[in-house]
């Protein structure tokens, strides 16, 4: 091979890694190790460590915030599981829809989500007053938490079940195997990959949550995000938030590991499914499954919309909280609609960059086991989950820190947002396509570079076919986080004329009076609306370009 | 990326962008006809000549908004376009500005209150500036001496009541006492001091109110069943009447009852709602020069706009919140349906910083623990 060629070749391999950890330096590692380094250099990080930890309260916090997230997790995924085979096994009408439709949780801003889970309560009589109630209770975090990861499980793990190869499963039965007995020893370890995908992500997610624990939980329950929140912007105490952001790191990063080695031991290269094997119309379940995900993600979204069409004080319904999203109000930079429109305008670059950085870094991630450097590989899968598991406030803070120190300062650009979106994105991309590309047999590879395919060609025809789908999951989660993203984005300095549609609900929702609160519910319809079309066009794609083999 | 150009015709900052070479050229001109003319009249517009064609850097919390036409009056007088920032809440604006003391991301700061006063002074992020426009803004809203800060706004934080929970008996509430008397038991929802802004203003009205005693006094109010929630939409819209809830005596703003006027559904003459003058906790807005602006005298024109007319004016239906100049004129809305308390509750911004903490980690022990 001409010398010239193997260097371009050299720099074309080196190239998407050094952007991938360029991207992640400049956003995300030195921002929180900026506000990090400044909120511990004045007294000393052992001692404002100790003081956190030596203190009974903050344990009881840090240890709350780590089994309410553990519990959500559990709960996520006995729920979610048997769905998500459903929908990797079976065929009915209406799949693809209901796919979709179960990210919408995901936009929806706590805010809206606990009136929804309130007006439940109220309905199902457990808004206290009664023998049971849920307001302001532990249960009322987990519900909810359920109810916002449900998607991830279905549809990660569903993307995974779907690109296994049913016929092994059909084998099993044909030799006596019991349904239940399939699922233990022939389907279970083969997922157990992309169950610690999902698991790792609904758990960050739980561990991160703000909104819920503070509506849904009530004043008495705080969590390290809530707490580092109250120590850097209520109390300005930079040092304690620091040290607590630093347990929350470690928590995570901890959590990770674990989780990346699961998902890592337990990958199993295997021939991939042709879609053909499993087209069974019916399946068992299948009704007690669709009607799960009717009440837990069925209900609270029915009553947004019911609340969406109510006609205020005067009782009845009407479509007048939709029409007066075209209307400027004096509250607002701008109409909702226009706010729907900037919340669009953030989610597709957004989404995009996840898509183009995630890539590439679980290209170099999958490639670490066969040649690929396997520090940077391991350093991406670990690195690249850890956004999720950041607090918002820390990296605003941060972005803010450190951000003015290049050629130009790019604090109060108009790029931030996406780029704040994309970062948090990026996980979803990295871990629903590396358990997939890992299940990718080599030999397929080796085939075809065998019949003269060039290393492009395979990556192409080969890996891209088989996370076709995957691709398509994780743009979908990187699109609706960023559509639905509000901590981070109010923390960063914007124009008012780029008010996204959550900014645009809580001022909605910040002033008294029937008619903005009549199209706060309408604007959080439409952006669910918006999620499940955009999702639905994804899925579209990503089914259409799925590789049979 | 660049701007949704599409959804925001008017007030688009790309449509900005591509109007600033045009507006820059114009600006130009408009200052070779100012140099002419004071050469000709002698006057004193040298000033805003200079400025003329720079942009000033105005940053706020999430909740401040104008009309465009009162950002355009100013660009219009002055030739300085004003490039607004906005971020998070009051606390995460002034935490922001304090990280970034010196090397501020704007010329401007508004939206600092006195609750949270002692801190940015404490930070160095002003710089000082006396207006001349303070002179028409009457003395008690002045807190700083050296003029650090400039008042621009008030809001008073009152008990709100339902008014058709109250039409028998008992009354409405008409003072804090009331609320630990039992007739009012399981009534009150307020939001934790430790996440909200209004609720930290009513435990600093009872504190004003009671003194030392007020701890005794949230014990009371523990003893007849007051509800506490995180944040003010939670307590409004989850508890109070308002949201379908049945606590029907809540802590919200002096303007929540013409807001539940000028957005009702269906329209009504008269809001659901009351005030409880007794109650109310004065918050006043500031706005200050930031130390190291890259434009201070853009900054102190600003400053200046903002004790006019033109500005204070358009501050009511936009934020709900009132004018400090005694010349402006309220909206009718105002007029029919806010009270001002005469005599509203305030503490020492030196004081609350300093004892905020103590304070709310003793209410946390008293109402939640």
């Amino acid at each position: 091979m001409p010398v010239a060629t193997r260097l371009a070749r050299g720099v074309a391999g080196v190239l998407p890694v050094a952007a991938v950890g360029g991207f992640m330096a400049l956003f995300f590692v030195w921002p929180i190790g900026g506000v990090i380094a400044r909120g511990l250099s004045g007294t000393g990080p052992a001692a404002v460590l100790g003081d956190v930890l030596g203190s009974a309260a903050q344990r009881s916090v840090i240890w709350f915030t780590v089994w309410q997230a553990a519990v959500s997790t559990v709960l996520t995924v006995a729920v979610a599981l048997p769905a998500a085979g459903a929908m990797a096994r079976l065929n009915f009408r209406g799949q693809r829809l209901l796919r979709a439709l179960a990210t919408v949780p995901f936009v929806l801003p706590t805010v809206v989500v606990a009136a929804a889970f309130e007006g439940l309560f109220d309905r199902f009589g457990l808004a206290g007053g009664g023998a049971v109630s849920l307001r302001h209770t532990v249960w009322a975090i987990l519900m909810a938490h359920v109810f916002f990861n449900y998607a991830v499980v279905l549809r990660t793990v569903g993307a995974h079940w779907s690109a296994l190869d049913a016929r092994v499963e059909d084998q099993a039965r044909v030799l006596g195997a019991s349904r239940l007995e399939v699922f233990r020893r022939v389907v279970l370890p083969r997922l157990t990959p992309s169950i610690a995908a999902a698991s790792a992500i609904v758990f960050l997610f739980s561990f991160t949550s703000f909104g819920v624990v503070l509506v849904l939980g009530g004043p008495t329950r705080a969590t390290i995000e809530t707490e580092i929140y109250r120590y850097a912007v209520v109390r300005l105490d930079l040092a304690t938030a620091a040290a607590l952001a630093v347990v929350q790191l470690v928590a995570v990063i901890a959590l990770v590991v674990v989780s990346n080695a699961l998902e890592r031991r337990r990958a199993v290269a295997e021939p991939v499914s042709s879609p053909a094997a499993a087209p069974r119309r019916r399946g068992p379940g299948l009704v007690a499954n669709l009607a799960l995900m009717a009440v837990i993600l069925g209900l609270p979204v029915a009553v947004l919309v019911e609340r969406s069409l109510s006609a205020g004080r005067s009782g009845g319904y009407t479509l007048r909280n939709y029409t007066a999203m075209a209307e400027r109000i004096n509250l607002l930079p701008d109409t909702a609609l226009a706010a729907l429109g900037n919340s669009l305008m953030f989610a597709v670059p957004a989404a995009a960059l996840a898509l183009a950085v995630g890539g590439a870094a679980t290209l170099a991630i999958v490639r670490a086991g066969r040649g690929g450097s396997r520090p940077i590989g391991r350093a991406f899968d670990i690195g690249l989950t850890l956004p999720l598991g950041t607090s918002a406030v820390t990296v605003g803070l941060g972005f803010l820190l450190v951000l003015n120190r290049g050629p130009i300062d790019i604090r109060t650009s108009v790029l931030v947002v996406p780029i704040a979106h994309a970062v948090v994105g990026i996980p979803f991309v990295v871990r629903t396509l590396v358990p997939m590309l890992r299940t990718v047999n080599p030999r397929i590879r080796e085939a075809a570079a065998v019949l003269g395919a060039s290393p492009r060609r395979v990556r192409r025809e080969v890996d891209l076919r088989v996370a076709a789908r995957g691709t398509a999951v994780g743009a979908g989660f990187a699109f609706a986080v960023s559509l639905g993203e509000f901590g981070a984005t109010s923390f960063i300095p914007r124009r008012p004329e780029t008010l996204t549609a959550p900014l645009a609900l809580f001022r909605l929702l910040g002033t008294p009076g029937e008619t903005l609160r009549g199209q706060a519910m309408a604007l959080a319809v439409a952006l669910m609306a918006l999620t499940a079309v955009a999702v639905f066009v994804m899925d579209l794609w990503g089914d259409a370009r799925r590789g049979v083999f | 990326m660049d701007q949704p150009s599409a959804q925001v015709p008017a007030h688009s900052g790309a449509s900005r962008h591509r109007a600033r070479g045009l507006a820059r050229a114009v600006a130009a001109a408009a200052a070779v006809l100012a140099v002419v003319a004071a050469a000709c009249s002698g006057d004193r517009s040298e000033d805003s000549g200079d400025l003329s064609g720079t942009t000033v850097t105005l940053l706020t919390h999430d909740s401040f908004y104008l009309s465009p036409e009162t950002f355009e009056a100013f660009t219009l007088q002055t030739g300085i376009e004003v490039d607004h920032l906005a971020s998070g809440d009051a606390g995460a604006l002034v935490a922001q500005a304090c990280l970034t003391a010196g090397e501020p991301l704007g010329d401007v700061l508004f939206g600092i209150d006195n609750t949270f006063l002692q801190r940015g002074l404490d930070c160095d992020m002003f710089e000082p500036y006396q207006s001349p426009n303070l002179a028409a803004v009457p003395d008690h809203f002045e807190f700083d001496g050296e003029h650090r800060v400039t008042p621009v706004d008030f809001g008073d934080v009152c008990l709100n009541y339902w008014v058709d929970a109250f039409d028998g008996s008992p009354p409405p509430p008409s003072s804090l006492d009331d609320l630990i008397d039992p007739a009012y038991a399981g009534m009150l929802v307020v939001q934790s001091p430790e996440t909200s802004s209004p609720g930290l203003a009513f435990l600093l009205a009872t504190i004003a109110r009671y003194g030392d005693g007020w701890e005794d006094y949230w014990a009371g109010l523990r003893d007849n069943g007051v509800a506490v929630t995180a944040g003010w939409e939670d307590a409004y819209y989850g508890e109070f009447t308002a949201g379908g809830g049945d606590r029907p005596i809540v802590v919200s703003y002096a303007s929540s009852p013409p807001a539940e006027v000028i957005y009702a559904d269906p329209p009504v003459d008269e809001p659901p709602t009351g005030v409880v003058t007794a109650s109310c906790y004065r918050q006043i807005e500031f706005a200050g020069v930031l130390a190291g602006a890259g434009n201070p005298g853009g900054a102190q024109a600003l400053i200046d706009f903002m004790l006019t007319e033109t500005f204070q004016n358009d501050v009511p239906l936009n934020m709900f919140v009132f004018p400090v100049l005694e010349s402006a004129t309220l909206p009718p809305e105002f007029v029919a349906h806010a009270q001002i308390a005469d005599d509203p509750f305030m503490l020492d911004p030196a004081e609350v910083e300093a004892q905020r903490n103590a304070w709310t980690d003793r209410w946390v022990e008293i109402v939640l623990r």
